[in-house]
């Protein structure tokens, strides 16, 4: 058993470590490696509006191409990730972002889960404490013989 | 029976309720950032004989306008065209064209080929002033009002029920 979870351990040590990330390929990129890695970061974190559930840095979609070139010279004119973000969001929406932000609106869509978790839990420990309340009362001497006799005669 | 046999019952109704609802509504369909925005700004150049482009100036004249992103290469867009004609006959609403990476050739001969519903065409050749605009595919319309305000956005090609159900709506209540 405890060499059967080492494996398995393994088997997802492997798969982690060969993650293969795709990325798209951009004629242009910016000369400064160190502003070209933090336009890259910020593209990860922006959905493509065409593939939907790709981040814009590794969607081969035209439109995508084109947000990456948006996204470089923001970077490049000087602009904090936050305010390359609020670019694209001030045309497209809280929708461009991968990771939508914690408002009223998605107040369902990130409460919701631990919320029916928690309702789930609080069920089935109410459940719980009832079965035991509602145990059934030890067995009289009457029936304890009864069940002796049933017991017998097969 | 106690009220908390029907608990199921009632949770699965409920699940049912919200998933139906959910197969209603289109995942592609991305609501826009700009309803009850002023225009984005801009400056396009015009399809060669069809002077003058478009400025975003053109749009708070007063008065209603249609903008329409197309392009020649766009399937929907061919699909779309005869309501786009229906539309130009509205009195008061100017229908305005935003051609999206396109030969302006090619965009000229098919306004040649279907009809051309528009008063001005702006030519957006490298796409970007459709970015200023939340455009993410083509064909995409917008209806400003007269102050030069995005009051609704339609994604895809428009159908023939759309104008009634839609556009028509939406013209009246941005004329009041």
């Amino acid at each position: 058993m405890k060499r059967r979870l080492v494996g398995l351990a393994v088997i997802f040590m492997l798969m982690g470590g060969s993650h293969v990330y795709a990325m798209a390929v951009d004629a242009v990129t910016l000369q400064d490696p160190a502003l070209e890695a933090r336009a890259r970061t910020i593209m990860q974190g922006l959905r493509c509006l065409v593939c939907q559930n790709q981040s814009i840095e590794i969607s081969d979609a035209e439109l995508a191409g084109d947000l990456r070139r948006i996204v470089r010279e923001r970077v490049a004119a000087g602009d904090t990730d936050d305010q390359v973000r609020a670019h694209l969001v001030a045309r497209y929406g809280d929708w461009v972002l991968m990771r939508p932000p914690f408002k009223l609106s998605t107040l369902a869509l990130w409460a919701g889960p631990p919320a029916l978790l928690a309702l789930g839990g609080l069920g089935l420990w109410v459940g719980q404490r009832r079965r035991v309340r509602t145990a059934p009362p030890p067995l009289t001497e009457a029936e304890k013989a009864q069940l002796q006799e049933i017991n017998t005669r097969n | 029976m106690r009220w908390q046999s029907f608990l199921p019952l009632i949770v699965v109704s409920f699940l049912a309720a919200v998933l139906f609802v959910g197969l209603e509504l289109d995942p592609k369909i991305v609501p826009s950032a700009l309803i009850d925005k002023p225009v984005p700004q801009f400056d396009l150049p015009p399809l060669p004989g069809k002077e003058p482009g478009l400025i975003a100036a053109d749009l708070a004249r007063g008065g209603i306008s249609l903008v329409n992103v197309w392009a020649s290469w766009c399937g929907p867009c061919r699909i779309e065209h005869p309501q786009l004609m229906e539309i130009a006959k509205i009195e008061g609403v100017r229908m305005i064209g935003l051609n999206y990476k396109d030969d302006p050739a090619k965009a000229l001969a098919f306004l040649q080929q279907l009809g051309d519903p528009y008063e001005s065409v702006g030519t957006d050749r490298t796409g970007r002033v459709a970015i200023e605009w939340g455009v993410y595919g083509v064909p995409e319309t917008f209806l400003i009002d007269g102050h030069g305000r995005i009051v609704l956005k339609h994604v895809g090609p428009l159908r023939p029920e759309d104008i009634p159900e839609k556009i028509l709506p939406a013209i009246q209540a941005a004329s009041q």
